[in-house]
């Protein structure tokens, strides 16, 4: 409990009060932009190159793993002008089939740990499960914030449990899942963006994918913020990963655009912006197709996963 | 459309009707904004149409193609009950569509057999609905000890091309065979045979069809039947009254996801036929081992 109350007062929790109305314009506007031809292609591919492949269901196997693997590296077959994914997404019992999977890659491997999805469980437990998927060989850990604690206001616990996790990370990059769905306002998803920045996170992450609202343009917003603010105080950069509800290439390319907006070019590589998703990349390789064959096309061309 | 004499008398304004798309469950202007002119044979102006655009059609396949499998998997009978409600509605509203068959050109005489056709081709198919399977489904003799059936299965998203001289029952003709074998649908209705298109969207939406299962788009046929032709997610394509250039073109583009293709006259002759259905479902055999 010492460490609780030392890191609570290292945290610097200034409010930073959201305009909600002035984030739903913002928002609005940016949509409108309209990318087309040439620079669509181009901002596809980038999005795909961002893409961490999920698969997080309890009905996971070794051959689904494998086959989601398969596809990270081959995202659709007669096309070699395609980027591999920048990383795979499992539980941290498949960790080590999807490094199998992709040795010899530069495709990462991340694993959700501290009792996923809902951080329901002793911070030990979670210590516990967050060096098994290290140990396994996982290259990230998504881990969950506890959302209880910090809708009772336990702030300091949800940054200790950060910077305990993020020590038993070792090498590996750590994600903090603020699961934007249960935290109610955008001036919560502020400030649960600051405390985990300030507490270590090397990316800060949306959803779980279970719970619905998740990446809304709206949240990604408020964060894509509160990283810029962050790395104006600090020099800093913190990554940005929107995950869950992201569904079509649009959705995608609008989120491109925003970091472009918010955060600057340094932001658009792999190594600072990603976009977990299962369904998205499919849509992404139809439209894809469709510049290349000038015909829309339909899913019963592309891989089934 | 037009104004009601009565109500100028009175004072009261005009309540006119805004003809609107049917996609996905929703009364939809196109996406684009543009209208076209309805004349009257004469040459007088009734009002405006929606112009579907190319997106209009793809957002179309979107909503059939996400209501294909839950139709599909509906049972024949209640799929029957459905296209039997569908007569219900369209009978319960036959004045209406008198009318507004008469107000696009037609005899009152053409315009009552023409109203009356459509509820009975509606309850025609609804009848088929659970039987044409017994009908071209089989159980095939082989010589070895497997049972040997063959069953009939939608193929999934049709587009209808409905012709424009019988503008209610063109469209009634073509809609009902395609929905009763199980597949979803997206027409287009063209020139003035829109209006009674798009009036028909009133009695799909409250028959019951599941949300996407019909989609109705008025618009211009040079202009979309091309991407009807070419959209990899469209599994069958049937056009009424179509020319030779037309359906040549079709039929090369139709090759690209070797979909299925069928020109029809629109000459109104096979509107009861139970092979209408066949056209839009295909035939999956399977073998299955004797006491396995």
């Amino acid at each position: 409990m010492s460490s609780s109350l030392a890191v609570s007062t290292n945290l610097n929790l200034q409010a930073h009060p959201v305009d909600e109305v002035g984030i739903r314009e913002r928002v609005a506007r940016l949509a409108t932009r309209s990318i087309k031809k040439a620079s669509k292609v181009e901002g596809l591919k980038l999005a795909l190159s961002m893409v961490d492949l999920t698969t997080l269901e309890g009905a996971d196997t070794p051959g689904k793993v494998r086959q989601l693997c398969t596809k990270a590296i081959h995202l659709h077959s007669g096309r070699k002008d395609l980027p591999m994914v920048a990383a795979v997404c499992v539980y941290p019992t498949m960790v080590r089939i999807a490094r199998e999977a992709l040795q010899g890659t530069p495709i990462q491997v991340a694993a959700v740990a501290t009792a996923f999805p809902s951080g329901m469980n002793p911070l030990a437990v979670k210590l516990e499960d967050t060096r098994y998927a290290v140990a396994e060989g996982a290259h990230e850990i998504d881990m969950v914030i506890s959302r209880g604690d910090f809708l009772r206001g336990d702030y300091g616990r949800v940054a200790n449990e950060i910077e305990q996790v993020k020590e038993a990370c070792g090498k590996a990059h750590l994600k903090v899942i603020l699961e934007t769905g249960e935290l109610g306002t955008l001036d919560r998803v502020r400030l649960a963006s600051d405390i985990a920045m300030q507490s270590g996170a090397d990316f800060i992450k949306t959803s779980t994918g279970k719970i619905q609202p998740a990446a809304t343009p709206e949240v990604v917003l408020v964060m894509l913020q509160a990283i810029s603010d962050f790395y104006r105080k600090t020099g800093k950069r913190i990554g940005m990963k929107p995950a869950g509800g992201i569904a079509n290439a649009k959705a995608a390319l609008n989120l491109l655009i925003m970091v472009r907006e918010v955060l600057g070019p340094a932001w658009l590589t792999p190594s600072l912006f990603r976009i977990g998703a299962s369904k998205l990349p499919n849509d992404m390789l139809m439209q894809l197709e469709k510049e290349r064959t000038g015909v829309y096309q339909g899913l019963d061309y592309f891989s089934n996963d | 459309m037009s104004g009601n004499g009565e109500n100028m008398k009175s004072g009261r304004l005009d309540v006119r009707k805004t003809y609107k798309m049917l996609i996905g469950g929703a009364f939809v202007r196109s996406e684009s904004g543009r209208a076209l002119d309805v004349n009257a044979p004469g040459g007088k102006w009734l009002g405006h149409v929606c112009r579907a655009s190319r997106k209009d059609f793809r957002n179309a396949v979107v909503a059939a193609r996400k209501a294909a499998s839950g139709w599909s998997n509906t049972t024949p009978y209640l799929k029957g009950q459905i296209l039997y409600r569908a007569a219900e509605m369209l009978e319960g509203r036959a004045t209406t569509f008198r009318e507004v068959l008469q107000s696009i050109g037609l005899s009152p005489a053409a315009a009552k057999t023409e109203v009356t056709q459509a509820i009975d081709l509606l309850v025609y198919y609804a009848g088929w609905a659970d039987k044409y399977l017994q009908v071209f489904g089989s159980v095939n003799p082989v010589s070895s000890p497997y049972f040997n059936f063959s069953v009939t299965e939608p193929m999934g998203v049709v587009a209808y091309v409905a012709g424009e001289k019988r503008p209610l029952l063109d469209l009634v003709s073509g809609i009902a065979p395609i929905v009763a074998g199980g597949n979803t649908v997206i027409t287009l209705s063209t020139g003035r045979a829109a209006v009674a298109a798009m009036e028909l969207g009133e009695v799909l939406a409250t028959s019951d069809f599941p949300h996407g299962v019909i989609n109705l788009l008025c618009g211009l046929r040079e202009e979309l039947v091309g991407q009807m032709a070419t959209h990899m997610d469209v599994n069958a394509l049937v056009t009424q009254g179509a020319d030779a250039k037309e359906s040549a073109a079709s039929r090369e583009a139709c090759a690209l996801n070797l979909k299925r293709f069928f020109p029809r006259e629109a000459n109104g002759k096979g509107d009861e036929d139970p092979y209408r259905i066949l056209d839009t479902v295909e035939i999956k055999t399977t073998w299955h081992p004797v006491g396995g």
